[in-house]
């Protein structure tokens, strides 16, 4: 199969004051056309740093290793004018709090023409105003909602927008980070609904990033699950968020209880601790200290991420003891 | 009910613009919630859930209603308010916000001991104040946080440094809006449970507004649903959750993200604006059951004739004409 987009051992490393600070250790992932791959984790684990590199929007102080590679070309070595043809046109991304990423005080038609006019300079403007209707309708918003100022529509409406504009130069691949966090339920399936029918239609492939396990279980076909920089487990969605093999990935899921489950009454279920710094990461298994199952070589033994048959993968002693 | 801590009656509260139309953000609510009870009001943006907390804590002016705290009309004079909101404490979302960044978390804490005097009150220091606080929270040993800084804490501290905040007020009741939504998944159980020890040590009330379901079916004992200012159904938390009447509901239920659940009912727009609340039932507009044709029966009710106020406190209520009917009929 060959990928849309292939993370190939990648890892970012920040370089601060206080010496480096590993933010991603060597991912490998790969996304193909049409495919709808999650990427689940809390604060910190890397998650959105390792999205950055896609369209290499990593800070100067980060420093990336191993290849990114969008359709075979390595966007982390390519030339200025190639990168630049590549956002937007081949890759682009749906970033969260919509509110924040919008220009409050110009109308958000124009926001949506801003990237065509910039790749296509050639159109005339009420070709461009007509492309900006098609893209609002797309995703289910009038035509006549290009002439609204950002703080004219509601949270869901914003982020329809954000994806009209990242959806505005027909790209291939979209990344979407956390696109419906701050968004009510009613709102989230919507979004989620819109997401779905463009992966339909347009065959594009789709990245999306949450710590919510299970809406990635809704909309996902593969789901990668990230700690401490790192993958460690990934399989097939459904697999993932139903039978997951990792202890991390089991605390996810299970901290989003099936309602009607009686063993979920007055039983919410949690991780104690917090996230390891990434400056100082624990010895072995850097969630060993978090982990319910640990035993004495979890201490030690750092382990890999290992597939099986069926297209499942995790890195955990006991997996590899199975 | 003598141990209905917090109560609203026919609660309205109303937002008008100058020369404009009233926005009816609460539009006549009875709720209760008793000692050592957690009722989880869950709704959409602009259902007025959120107005309708700030209203229950003394923030906002009722229109019409009352607020009732231990049985006794809520007491508006600045020193009644100043002795209600002791009582009655406020968690905030986004512990990040929240928190005076320049504070230190002994501060932040101390800050509502020292506007309440309650050392002198109690007749203990105020660091044992501070201190018995954050241990009740789940923050210990506390003095090794006393001097850290809002920055330096992870989420799920940062949040139980808002709970020790209101913890430290010896309140009745806690109003928790949304205590989880901007935290990570494997914090908000450990939140979650520090709610229903809290609950289960202390005997406070919670009433928590959310508009995330799975969080009801974790803690709450029941739960009221909110639509356009109204509560339209209402009952114990499992009867509610795995029985819904209301078509609003059914829907809201129906698009929780999970891998077999029922047939997704995703409702198109949003809550309409409450400056024009339909007539008739609040909800026709968008219901899903008069839309297919299911509610045939009652679609002249629907369209012109208004639900009663559902009553606070016991039993499942539901505030609609397809419900009514079919009850009607299997009585």
């Amino acid at each position: 199969m060959s990928g849309l987009l292939e993370f190939e051992d990648v890892s970012v490393t920040y370089r601060t004051s206080g010496g480096d600070v590993p933010a991603v250790r060597g991912v490998s992932l790969s996304v193909a056309a049409g495919e709808v791959v999650g990427i689940a984790g809390e604060s910190g684990c890397g998650k959105s740093t390792l999205a950055a590199t896609i369209l290499r929007l990593q800070p100067p102080s980060a420093k990336v290793t191993g290849r990114v590679l969008f359709e075979g070309e390595d966007v982390q070595t390519m030339r200025w004018g190639d990168l630049r043809a590549l956002r937007w046109a081949g890759a682009s991304m749906v970033f969260q709090g919509a509110l924040h990423s919008l220009n409050p005080v110009q109308r958000v038609g124009a926001q949506i023409a801003e990237p065509i006019r910039l790749h296509e300079e050639s159109l005339s403007d009420s070709a461009v105003a007509r492309r900006v209707g098609e893209l609002l309708e797309q995703v289910g918003l009038p035509a006549a909602r290009a002439r609204a100022y950002p703080h004219q529509l509601s949270g869901g409406q914003r982020q329809r927008v954000m994806i009209a504009m990242a959806l505005a130069c027909g790209p291939r691949l979209i990344v979407a980070d956390e696109p419906t966090t701050a968004l009510d339920v009613m709102v989230q399936a919507q979004v989620l609904g819109v997401l779905r029918d463009l992966v339909r239609e347009f065959d594009v492939g789709l990245v999306m990033i949450s710590h919510d396990l299970s809406v990635l279980a809704d909309l996902c076909d593969r789901i990668a699950v990230m700690y401490a920089g790192r993958v460690v487990e990934q399989g097939p969605a459904g697999k993932v968020f139903t039978d997951p093999l990792h202890p991390y990935a089991a605390a996810l899921a299970a901290s989003f209880p099936h309602i009607g489950d009686m063993a979920a009454r007055y039983a919410p279920s949690g991780l104690p601790g917090d996230p390891p710094d990434p400056a100082d990461l624990p010895t072995g298994c850097s969630f060993h200290p978090r982990c319910p199952k640990r035993f004495g070589a979890c201490e030690t033994t750092d382990p890999q991420l290992r597939s099986d048959s069926a297209g499942r993968a995790a890195a955990c002693l006991l997996v590899e003891g199975r | 009910m003598t141990d209905t801590v917090l109560e609203a009656r026919g609660l309205s509260v109303t937002f008008g613009s100058r020369g404009g139309p009233l926005a009816r953000a609460v539009d006549g609510v009875d709720l209760s919630v008793r000692t050592g009870e957690i009722v989880a009001l869950v709704g959409e943006s602009g259902s007025g859930k959120t107005t309708l907390a700030r209203a229950l804590l003394g923030l906002e002016r009722p229109s019409a209603g009352d607020v009732l705290l231990d049985g006794a009309s809520l007491d508006r004079s600045a020193r009644g308010l100043r002795a209600f909101r002791r009582r009655v404490q406020l968690v905030l979302q986004d512990p990040a916000g929240a928190l005076n960044p320049r504070h230190t978390v002994y501060e932040s804490v101390a800050e509502g001991i020292r506007l309440h005097r309650l050392d002198s009150a109690t007749g203990r220091t105020e660091t044992d104040l501070v201190a018995e606080a954050l241990s009740s929270a789940g923050l210990r040993p506390p003095e090794r946080l006393f001097l850290r800084y809002p920055h330096e804490l992870s989420g799920g501290q940062r949040q139980r440094v808002l709970i020790a905040g209101a913890l430290a007020m010896n309140p009745q009741l806690l109003v928790a809006d949304e205590p989880v939504s901007s935290l990570d998944a494997s914090i908000r159980g450990e939140i979650l449970a520090l709610i229903l020890h809290l609950r289960d040590t202390l005997g406070l009330g919670v009433l928590v507004v959310t508009h995330d379901l799975g969080l009801a079916w974790n803690i709450a004992d029941r739960i009221a649903v909110m639509y356009l200012g109204r509560v339209v159904e209402a009952g114990p938390t499992e009867d509610v959750l795995r029985d819904p009447q209301h078509p609003y509901t059914r829907a809201l239920l129906s698009v929780v993200p999970e891998i077999d659940h029922m047939d997704p009912v995703v409702l198109t727009g949003e809550v309409p604006d409450p400056t024009r609340i339909p007539h008739g039932c609040r909800f026709h507009p968008r219901c899903p059951a008069l839309a297919d044709g299911s509610a045939a029966a009652v679609a002249d009710a629907c369209r012109g004739t208004a639900l009663p106020i559902l009553p606070a406190g016991e039993g499942h209520h539901t505030a609609c004409h397809l419900v009514a009917a079919r009850q009607g009929a299997a009585s």
